[in-house]
């Protein structure tokens, strides 16, 4: 069952991928002058606000898991997760390669000057290079090889790359906010919760600590 | 022997819809070469009051040509009415075409105040009788690093400002769009200072490239560009022709212009185009919509005929 609702959410997660290469070519793949024509009058920026949206979105889904199956028992869950981090990866690839291939046709002089000097895109590279050793470590070898352990504390580098990634989008828009402040409300609370998880405990401990001896004097 | 179906023509084989617009700017051309009574006519038509209801488009005939015309590829008319930078509307570029579709251009006043002799509130038609429509091929840069290349309407700004009479006091033009959060959903949310001012210097308003613009591609301006009056300052970035204009004041001190105060230091008050001064993106290069390669951006914009009013000024500075 869970195997057949993986092929589904596989092919769905798929859908503005495709929907990109329909824009793309779908007037003519062997015609280059119809190439981009169902994307708008600016196909390459088109993709790469589609990238980038759907990278950050497969972000905070992926970091949504563990909420949602913890508040709502729904155990199976985890067994999405890496799919939908893999996702996440995959469409901040592409939305990398429309920047240094699309947008700046390899032009490393001022791809580096870039990096270097426009703070939006630092930290959106940031975001990406993140994402690297998670995508690479994501197997089930990689984490016998780190031990769980290790590979719960490395792969907590998501936490940052979507961090970096709201950022990113903040710092690049012009005036309007709105969409990116989105996003940062629900990273917001999907870090919140995991905080919230880490604190609890912690603070109900102390407060037994303090409330212990006291109850035992009482009696 | 192979005989083509119909079916068989393949889109690409149309004519294009630039050559096409072309070809009707050649008519225009004829029209106006020919200065004949019926072309004279339509023209006069278009110039009276309510004309626009009666003409079952909105053409604009007996367009003069312009030697400030560039010659290169026109983009297409559904790119430039379809991806639109007016928040006014939508900061989704998609979204003014549809939103801005019932935005109405009549009536329409245009106050003239500040430092002039004519304080004054001018009806738009009224306006549109100071000169000749000519038409007039500008590249057009958006700070965001794409470009167009637009036949625009409208006759040099300068028309106008010469009947204001600014006296002496007059060192810049400061341009309000009208404020109408009703008709403009846009304007009901804080995204920008509202309404929308930009300026220009006095010498920068009167340049004759600066062009009071009332239509593209021989017709009357779509909602989404700006109608029914904007300006167009081909040398600076696409933020400066302040669209929907209902105000044009006169004032001794540089204006505080919307784009400026929200980011004064990606957005300068002169925002000339510059491939050297890097705000907000690199500048060096554009995308020329339709094209796949991005190309150098020239020195305000290949308007090198302004250079001279900006000669002593540190342009890195003054940005």
């Amino acid at each position: 069952m869970i195997r057949l609702a993986k092929v589904g959410v596989f092919l769905a997660s798929l859908i503005p991928f495709a929907g990109l290469l329909w824009g793309f070519f779908g007037r003519g793949p062997f015609d280059m002058t119809t190439w981009g024509a169902g994307l708008g009058a600016n196909p390459i920026e088109k993709i790469t606000h589609v990238t980038g949206d759907w990278t950050l979105r497969f972000l905070l889904i992926t970091l949504s898991i563990t909420p949602l199956r913890k508040l709502q028992k729904l155990p199976w869950l985890i067994r999405f997760r890496r799919m939908f981090g893999l996702f996440a990866f995959f469409y901040g690839c592409l939305h990398f390669l429309t920047y240094i291939w699309l947008d700046k046709f390899f032009n490393l002089h001022e791809i580096f000057a870039d990096v270097a000097k426009r703070k939006f895109i630092t930290i959106g590279l940031t975001a990406f290079v993140l994402l690297i050793p998670l995508a690479v470590t994501s197997t089930a070898g990689w984490i016998r090889r780190l031990g769980g352990k290790r590979w719960q504390s490395l792969h907590r580098l998501i936490y940052v790359s979507a961090i970096a990634g709201v950022i990113h989008y903040l710092w690049l828009v012009k005036a309007d906010i709105r969409k990116p402040l989105q996003y940062g409300i629900i990273l917001g609370l999907l870090l919140f919760y995991r905080i919230w998880v880490w604190l609890v405990p912690r603070i109900s401990r102390s407060n037994a600590a303090s409330v212990v001896p006291r109850t035992r004097t009482a009696n | 022997m192979l005989i083509k179906k119909a079916d068989d023509i393949r889109s690409s084989e149309i004519t294009p819809r630039d050559l096409y617009l072309n070809r009707r700017k050649f008519l225009a051309g004829i029209g106006v070469a020919g200065a004949g009574a019926v072309a004279a006519g339509l023209g006069l038509r278009r110039l009276m009051p309510g004309a626009d209801n009666v003409l079952a488009d909105s053409k604009i005939s007996g367009l003069q040509k312009s030697s400030f015309s560039t010659t290169e590829k026109i983009t297409p008319m559904t790119d430039v009415s379809h991806y639109n930078n007016y928040y006014e509307f939508s900061t989704d570029k998609e979204g003014p075409a549809d939103l801005a579709k019932n935005f109405k251009t009549r009536p329409w006043n245009v106050t003239i105040d500040g430092a002039v002799q004519k304080k004054q509130k001018l009806d738009l038609d009224s306006i549109l009788k100071f000169a000749a429509p000519e038409e007039r091929i500008y590249r057009h840069r958006c700070v965001e690093g794409w470009s167009i290349v637009v036949p625009w309407i409208g006759f040099s700004l300068s028309e106008l400002i010469k009947r204001a009479q600014p006296t002496s006091k007059a060192k810049y033009v400061q341009f309000t769009t009208v404020y109408d959060p009703g008709q403009m959903p846009g304007q009901r949310a804080n995204i920008l200072q509202w309404p929308y001012v930009e300026g220009l210097r006095m010498d920068e308003a009167m340049h004759p490239l600066t062009l009071l613009c009332f239509g593209m591609y021989g017709e009357n301006l779509p909602n989404q560009d700006g109608a029914p009056l904007r300006i167009i300052v081909p040398w600076k970035y696409g933020f400066k022709s302040a669209k929907a204009i209902v105000k044009i004041s006169f004032v001794e001190h540089e204006p505080n212009t919307t784009w400026n105060l929200a980011n004064p230091h990606d957005f300068g008050f002169y925002s000339n185009v510059n491939p050297n001064v890097e705000r907000y993106h690199s500048q060096a290069y554009e995308r020329r919509l339709g094209e796949f390669r991005p190309r150098p951006t020239l020195m305000f914009n290949g308007y090198d005929q302004v250079a001279g009013m900006y000669s002593g000024m540190d342009l890195a500075s003054n940005y």
